[in-house]
């Protein structure tokens, strides 16, 4: 296990620099100059070199490029072109939003998928078969936005259950938190579940066809502890690493679902900045949120090496 | 390839025999043969599915309706009606006005060109970035493998949306730099679905024979491995449009694709959220359309993959 977790580490060391590379180059592809811009309208030359000056923009690419990531790898993201904040702080600040929305939208994804899946699997070809394969369907053909809109013109506008907008952090009232939160998560975790549930449906109707499936039944094990016991174990392999991918999903898509529901999270700092043309704050949600993918995914691996032993000498 | 549609039609032929001692044409007409039959049988297993066919029949004439939405459209999409504002469905106007009193439908068949370019657009950059590095990683292998997957790896360590994103707030939102950022976070899936194929075409016992008759690598590439690949690919690429689309249609949404006046769904809905509480068919509407065409998509690609190649457990569903 210790050595599966070393080998993923190296792995991830080329991929980090890569990631590095491209978010870097965001800069270099900027088309005009960030200190004309920062400079505002009625700027003079002099002005403008000193803002270039202050940024490092005249120095040699190799060295902004080492000095930016001598500081991410410090945890220093810069600072915004536009506040002067710094941009790990902005980050820090909104994290809590960001992924308190993709956990409970994974839980969503999870409640739904999981039953969903085995009905599916087990009723192969029948009608319950057919009516989650269809809405597993529907829900990924179905953009979050719509979705987003739909529920709240029902729960919000009609019915008046649940608030359309606005955010209460966990720590304050976390019934009111979960109020405000369970619109967005259904809202993102409905593509998940949808997603999850085909993944779960065919590799769990695969390992219903194996032969030490129709042994277990043979010796007259219950069915419920049949698909519990023996087959969700090795079903759950192809379906985590679906869940792997999902992270990475349900991170960019709550940027949309955050805009809909006003919650202050990375989504709303990413639209700002990307109005603004903030590159700093760009660059930051963006390798935050690789990093963030990157550390899911390790944990994936090791999930793997846990469900599966073959894995972890492969 | 193996041809069981031609086996199935002359029943008596021994399936384990040397395929040689029935072999009597030139080589070319033998394969001219083989391709015709797969392409009926690919065209029989289509047919025998009924929800494909009527996804590939939806998208057909909502393709139609895009192109000849001049002459369809029963009002100008642009002119305004101040008098005349966010009304839902009326007999003059069947899906109802917008905020600038705009014919909905009118408008929406505009945009259905709008979505169905742009997302045609972002695959077909998604193929030309994806494929080559694709075939180049699995025919080739070694290190130019292990350098084109970690580049993968790490494009696809990034929220797809997110990167997108980043994108367009690079290089100005508009519709072409939108669908620019799909077609770049799209090329990864393009480029492991054709290593993946290439992979498996390579260690066939045909290619094999070819190398081991002196053919040239890229006449191998053309001629024997190409042609293998083609139907996940063009899975790949029914089930990617689902998605481009989705992606543009989020993109408009924020307000980072398509730029007004010109809409497309996505747009349109971003438009019109703000007005939910008084006319939700402004949102309902494009939102039924991107979900069906969408998913009009995705059921061609999953019959697709059904419909094409070798007869395996489960295909026969």
């Amino acid at each position: 296990m210790i050595l599966l977790l070393g080998r993923r580490l190296l792995l991830m060391v080329p991929i980090l620099l890569v990631v590095s590379f491209l978010v870097f180059g965001l800069v270099v592809a900027v088309p005009g100059d960030p200190a004309i811009t920062l400079a505002g309208d009625n700027a003079t030359p002099e002005r403008i070199a000193e803002i270039r000056g202050q940024l490092g923009l005249d120095d040699p690419l190799a060295q902004q490029y080492g000095r930016w990531v001598g500081g991410v790898v410090q945890g220093d993201l810069g600072a915004s072109l536009f506040s002067g904040r710094p941009v790990a702080t902005s980050i820090a600040e909104r994290m809590p939003v960001t992924i308190g929305l993709a956990t409970l939208s994974m839980i969503v994804a999870l409640l739904i998928s999981i039953p969903a899946g085995i009905i599916a699997a087990t009723k192969r070809g029948r009608w319950p078969d057919r009516v989650a394969t269809f809405l597993a369907s529907a829900g990924l053909a179905m953009p979050s936005f719509f979705l987003g809109l739909v529920l709240v013109l029902v729960f919000s506008l009609q019915l008046g259950w649940l608030p359309a907008t606005g955010y209460v952090p966990f720590e304050v009232d976390p019934v009111l938190w979960l109020k405000h939160m369970i619109l967005p998560a259904i809202t993102l975790g409905a593509a998940a579940a949808a997603e999850t549930t085909r993944q779960l449906r065919s590799s769990l109707s695969d390992v219903l066809q194996q032969d030490y499936i129709r042994t277990a039944r043979a010796k007259g094990t219950r069915a419920g502890s049949v698909i519990v016991h023996h087959a969700l174990k090795n079903a759950a392999v192809p379906v985590v690493t679906v869940l792997g991918f999902q992270v990475a999903f349900l991170l960019g898509g709550s940027v949309i679902v955050e805009q809909i529901f006003a919650l202050p999270g990375l989504g709303g700092l990413a639209i700002r900045a990307v109005i603004d043309r903030d590159i700093p704050v760009i660059q930051g949600v963006v390798v935050f949120a690789a990093v963030l993918v990157m550390v899911v995914n390790l944990a994936v691996d090791l999930l793997y090496g846990w469900l599966n032993p073959k894995i972890r000498t492969a | 390839m193996t041809d069981t549609g031609s086996l199935e039609q002359r029943p008596g032929r021994p399936l384990e025999a040397d395929p040689w001692s029935t072999f009597t044409g030139p080589a070319v007409a033998a394969d001219q043969v083989v391709a015709v039959t797969s392409f009926r049988r690919f065209l029989r297993r289509f047919a025998g599915q009924p929800m494909a066919v009527g996804a590939l029949a939806v998208l057909v004439v909502l393709v139609l309706a895009a192109i000849a939405a001049p002459r369809i459209a029963p009002f100008d999409p642009l002119a305004q009606d101040l008098q005349d504002t966010l009304q839902g469905p009326t007999s003059e106007h069947w899906l109802g006005t917008d905020e600038l009193g705009r014919d909905v439908l009118s408008r929406m068949l505009f945009a259905a060109r709008v979505s169905l370019v742009a997302a045609a657009q972002a695959v077909l950059l998604a193929i030309a970035l994806g494929v080559l590095p694709g075939l180049m990683a699995g025919f080739l292998r070694g290190w130019v493998d292990a350098v084109i997957s970690r580049i993968t790896d790490a494009v696809m360590s990034f929220p797809p949306l997110l990167l997108a994103i980043a994108i367009v707030g690079v290089f100005g939102p508009s519709l072409t730099n939108a669908m620019l950022a799909v077609g770049v976070i799209f090329a990864p899936r393009f480029l492991r679905v054709t290593r993946g194929a290439v992979l498996a075409a390579r260690e066939e016992t045909f290619v094999e024979a070819s190398r081991s008759i002196g053919t040239p690598v890229l006449r191998i590439i053309a001629t024997r491995i190409l042609p293998n690949i083609l139907s996940p690919l063009l899975v790949q690429t029914s089930l990617a449009l689902g998605f481009a689309m989705l992606a543009e249609a989020s993109l408009s949404f924020l307000g980072l694709g398509v730029q007004p006046p010109d809409a497309s769904w996505g747009a349109m809905i971003g438009r019109a959220y703000r007005f939910l509480a008084q006319t939700p068919t402004l949102v309902v509407f494009p939102g039924i359309a991107i979900a069906v065409c969408v998913l009009a998509f995705n059921i061609l690609g999953d019959g697709l993959r059904d419909s094409f190649g070798r007869d395996t457990r489960g295909a026969g569903r």
